[in-house]
């Protein structure tokens, strides 16, 4: 947190702000959501917002309320993260992670669209990568890797297999495959789905 | 300084080996060129991207970076990467573990479970940031051997490399950053002036996976202001807006035809590309000329124009 945004703390934060939802933020030491004024800046700079539902103020309004509708509203997840809304707040509040932080209470909850679970559960905890070159289907990545000179894995955990044990021994040991696991059980149950 | 002995631990990342390592190789040989020593990053994951496991779960997102990052303090170096992406992870949570000390020392924790650990001590660099300021453009322009005074180039940053400023080595200039103008116009080319040019390419923020046709809404927005500024050429300086732009292209002419009425066809390369070529590199190593039968794999977009065009300027 940045001097101004202390100052702007410590002046106007707003604490009839209270609840679940708000709580999690404070926990997370994001309580500069409070001082939010609801101006819309972050809406005007929004370059997401011009073709899509997604309004940053009514988001981040519907969080301070407390309106958990928003954690399974699909339009959380249209922002392209280019932070003009952080860069431009008048207020000074990071927008950006408060949008990223409320996408990791929705997934806490269950709310994830399938291609992103699909693309943590399959291919991040899988081979640590995001994009991977291993596999029958990549066999052209790697041809082309090879007709670069260059050797056809890339010294990345994809030529270190203990690299990626230690890779997914963190992720357990701070309860993100957990978290998978359990979300790919109630995917099948009850087909929980954003909106 | 003795600049020809400074020395790197080259991050990876996912995009520039996986898909587009013709972005691998330039670097490599543009710092090779340089006399700038790359130390490969033995057994580095994904950054983690930020946009879609730094949105699914935080935590995963810090210890999984901070174990990158601690492979370059091993080596005692900078890690430096080629991809926005990955330099606003590792950018980030290098800033973000040093100006929370309790932060640092939860994930500390965890680091040492698999028998690691984190400082801080080393910078997180770009490749870019590595030209123009440890090196500096009066450095650079020594070796420039050929120029491509014809060339018309729309520049393309991306956003994390500039953004959040606070987190970034570039004044807390956001808006209208040049340095990466400066160095395309290193090369005799002049960078143009188009509408919206410092947008998103619509790629990142989980956007490209979650919702491909709202990603490539961003993109045929960015390619119409570069083909109405007569553009010849699109430089990036990240390999996930280079992939938005050149595999995106394809998308955009496809889902919006009846609306841009001619498909696109901009060539785009990446800026070392650009740079190695007026070193004097080959055009075959740098990826400027297909030189594989290998189908269906980058670049998507023809590159001939645009080496029919600076062709004479390299005899």
């Amino acid at each position: 947190m940045n001097s101004k945004t202390e100052e702007v703390l410590r002046k106007d934060i707003r604490k009839s702000y209270n609840n679940k939802l708000i709580q999690k933020f404070i926990n997370a030491g994001l309580e500069e959501i409070r001082a939010c004024i609801n101006c819309g800046t972050c809406t005007g700079s929004c370059p997401s917002g011009k073709r899509t539902a997604l309004r940053v103020r009514s988001a981040i309004k519907k969080a301070l309320d407390g309106d958990e509708s928003i954690l399974k509203d699909k339009d959380i997840w249209f922002c392209s993260t280019c932070y003009y809304c952080y860069e431009r707040c008048p207020r000074n509040i990071p927008v950006t992670d408060m949008i990223i932080k409320l996408r990791n209470i929705a997934v806490e909850e269950g709310y994830i669209l399938d291609n992103h679970f699909d693309l943590a559960y399959n291919v991040f905890y899988k081979t640590c990568h995001a994009i991977s070159a291993i596999g029958e289907n990549n066999k052209k990545w790697r041809e082309l890797r090879e007709s670069y000179d260059l050797p056809s894995l890339p010294p990345t955990v994809h030529s270190y297999p203990e690299a990626v044990k230690e890779c997914q021994k963190l992720m357990r040991e701070v309860k993100f495959k957990q978290l998978l696991d359990k979300i790919k059980k109630k995917k099948k149950k009850d087909n929980k789905n954003i909106k | 300084m003795n600049k020809s002995a400074l020395k790197y631990g080259f991050f990876l990342g996912c995009v520039i080996p996986n898909r587009y390592p013709m972005i691998e190789r330039s670097i490599r040989d543009v710092f090779e060129e340089l006399n700038i020593e790359l130390i490969d990053l033995a057994g580095a994951s994904c950054c983690p991207a930020p946009g879609v496991f730094r949105s699914f779960h935080i935590l995963t997102w810090l210890v999984i970076a901070a174990r990158n990052l601690s492979l370059s303090e091993e080596l005692k170096v900078s890690p430096v990467t080629g991809c926005n992406g990955c330099y606003g992870t590792l950018r980030d949570v290098w800033y973000d573990l040093e100006h929370d000390p309790q932060l640092k020392m939860k994930v500390n924790e965890e680091l040492r479970k698999i028998g690691k650990s984190y400082t801080g001590k080393y910078e997180p660099k770009h490749v870019v940031q590595v030209l123009y300021q440890d090196l500096g453009l009066d450095y650079l322009k020594d070796y420039i051997k050929y120029k491509f005074s014809d060339l018309k180039v729309a520049v393309h940053y991306g956003c994390h490399i500039i953004k959040p400023s606070i987190k970034r080595p570039w004044n807390k200039e956001y808006e209208s950053p040049t340095f990466l103008d400066e160095l395309v116009e290193l090369t005799g080319a002049k960078s143009i002036d188009y509408k919206d040019k410092y947008l998103c390419c619509g790629a990142g923020g989980a956007l490209r996976s979650g919702f491909n046709e709202v990603a490539a809404d961003f993109t045929k927005e960015k390619l119409i202001n570069i083909r109405k500024a007569k553009a010849d050429i699109i430089i990036t300086c990240c390999p996930f807006c280079q992939l938005q732009f050149d595999l995106g292209q394809k998308e955009v002419s496809n889902i919006f035809r009846d609306e841009i009425k001619k498909p696109f066809t901009i060539p785009v390369i990446y800026i070392t590309q650009l740079i190695g070529l007026s070193m004097g590199i080959d055009p075959n190593r740098l990826g400027l000329i297909k030189n594989h039968n290998i189908k269906d794999v980058s670049p998507f977009i023809s590159l001939d124009p645009f080496l029919k065009l600076i062709k004479k300027q390299l005899i």
